[in-house]
């Protein structure tokens, strides 16, 4: 494919709307994803930032059938599923990735089956698995917008009890840190998330959106408050850059934001022997 | 009566009573997580200015009498009373930290402070607050560096500095001196001591008899029941140590310090030891 374009031809596509909408869910979830996968990877959660995007998906087929609104439910039934994740984690029945295997692709299979049977509700099946510049509406802008001011509030609000409750959850709770709590709020957080991003990610991609930039970042930094920052920078370049890809090479937007994505990662770790060590002390990304 | 396990940081109920100088007071005090008591019948006072070292073989519930002195684990019988509004800090063990994680030496200690604070991130006078509580533990200059790349002292002391940022006026430390070498050991129990002479109360964990307990005031030995508690010369005898440890102990004398030996075997296999 001939990858030399013209200026002209690059800003082409900021002449449509559905494009700069796009874009900006883009960026905008590729910041947020940024900044909430810090907290999914350093608490070893990566299974459950995939098995959620899948959950939803479900939730949002169930909604569709059902006649409510698409987000509200899909990010009902995400909270519920996040909740009851949680705590099957906390007390560990059975193993804890286990049981997210369990009820999150019961969840994807479930919508899978309703999208089959009832077709798609709000947009193709294509585009919820794979994300679609051309599936992003006015909707979602607001979604993330709120989402986003949501994800704000709620870090800075929390910033010390999430890194405490992140860090050493043993000692924050022995301490008088409420971590049910915190987990719970973070919970809520990764659902909207996830809900807000499927657009253009697709729910097949959204766990790669979240864990690639927090381990690139980590291996950027020590410090946990600059690897929020690199993390949302490396999101957002990602999603911007990758949009931009998806539409001049005509790719769905969720693989083309993580193969940009992925290309800093082969980067960073090809840079240096020390961001391998701190890439080493990452925990595992699914 | 049964502590809410929603709420374990439950200050002294209405009616109950502590002894004068009492901020912790654990009566009749039985754990049990399911199965079998881990803990039975535990009576222990911490008064303000102790400094206690609980002592006894794994699986003697002393983490869990830590724990249960913090308000972090539920009595199953029996009550744990402690004054009203005291401030608590917990030093874990360094084995149970994640040493990858992304934090500095500041970052580590400042997250631990959640109340009075307009900022969520660490403000310039934060900071001189945070290097005021290094520099009295020897960390000076140590904020900006990663918690890996500290020695095994500096390290333990990044977590008693934590523990002393939010004010605790008990600070609980689970085997402080776990993994360390004789140098550091040291030097953490003086550090320790001089805290206490400031008036900080310290209760901790150690499995070190000569090297820890044997120095401190205070020593409770623990095999689920309190077997023994006092000073070292009343505590360190060989039958409350064969009861603590299921094991004959001999205790010598040197330098006017009580050593505790394993008491010789006269087994056929081993021979005289």
């Amino acid at each position: 494919m001939m990858l030399a374009v013209t200026w002209a031809e690059l800003l082409k596509p900021f002449e449509f709307e559905f494009f700069r909408n796009g874009l900006f869910v883009a960026t905008i979830a590729g910041a947020l994803c940024g900044v909430v996968g810090c907290y999914v990877v350093l608490r070893n959660m990566s299974y459950i930032g995939h098995g959620l995007a899948h959950a939803v998906f479900g939730g949002y087929a169930a909604a569709g059938l059902l006649g409510i609104n698409l987000f509200l439910g899909a990010g009902i039934w995400g909270v519920i599923t996040a909740l009851g994740v949680t705590s099957i984690v906390r007390r560990r029945p059975i193993g804890s990735d286990a049981a997210i295997g369990v009820i999150t692709t019961a969840s994807f299979a479930l919508g899978l089956a309703l999208v089959q049977l009832y077709g798609s509700p709000g947009r193709n099946a294509d585009a919820l698995l794979f994300g679609n510049v051309l599936g992003v509406n006015s909707s979602d802008v607001w979604l993330i917008s709120a989402v986003s001011v949501f994800a704000i509030a709620v870090i800075m609000g929390f910033y010390r009890p999430l890194l405490f409750t992140t860090f050493d959850a043993e000692v924050a709770g022995a301490t008088g840190i409420r971590t049910g709590l915190i987990d719970a709020l973070l919970m809520v957080l990764l659902s909207a998330t996830v809900l807000a991003t499927m657009s253009v990610m697709g729910v097949t991609l959204i766990a790669a959106n979240l864990v690639i930039p927090a381990v690139v970042a980590r291996m950027l930094t020590d410090s946990f408050g600059r690897m929020l920052g690199y993390a949302a920078v490396i999101g957002a370049f990602s999603g911007f850059v990758g949009m931009n890809a998806s539409y001049h090479l005509d790719v769905a937007s969720g693989p083309t934001i993580v193969l940009v994505a992925s290309l800093l990662f082969v980067v960073a770790f090809a840079a240096g022997g020390r961001l391998r060590q701190r890439a080493g002390a990452v925990g595992h990304a699914h | 009566m049964n502590r809410s396990k929603r709420s374990p940081f439950i200050d002294l109920r209405p009616g109950a009573m502590l002894a004068p100088g009492a901020l912790i007071d654990a009566r009749s005090l039985s754990i049990s997580y399911g199965g079998p008591n881990v803990l039975v019948d535990v009576d222990l006072t911490v008064e303000a200015g102790d400094l206690i070292g609980i002592v006894g073989p794994s699986g003697s519930g002393k983490s869990t009498l830590l724990r249960a002195l913090l308000g972090a684990v539920p009595p199953t019988v029996g009550e744990v009373n402690r004054q009203s509004g005291l401030s608590v800090g917990l030093v874990p063990q360094v084995e149970n930290i994640d040493w990858n994680f992304p934090v500095t030496v500041g970052e580590c200690v400042g997250m631990a402070r959640a109340r009075g604070l307009r900022t969520p991130w660490i403000t310039k006078s934060e900071r001189a607050m945070i290097e005021s509580v290094l520099e009295r533990l020897g960390l000076h200059g140590l904020a900006d560096r990663h918690i890996r790349d500290l020695s095994g002292g500096q390290q333990q002391r990044v977590f008693l500095a934590r523990a002393l940022y939010t004010d605790a006026e008990v600070i609980f430390l689970d085997e402080p001196t776990s993994g360390l070498d004789v140098k550091t050991r040291h030097d953490v129990l003086h550090l320790l001591d001089d805290l206490n002479r400031d008036g900080l109360t310290v209760v901790l964990t150690t499995h070190d008899l000569n090297g820890i307990a044997a120095h401190l005031p205070t020593i409770v030995c623990l095999n689920q029941r309190v077997v023994g508690a006092g000073r070292p010369e009343d505590v360190l005898v060989p039958d409350v140590l064969e009861q603590t440890y299921g094991s004959p102990m001999e205790v010598l004398e040197h330098g006017g310090m009580r050593v505790v030996v394993d008491a010789p075997r006269t087994s056929p296999m081993l021979g005289s030891a």
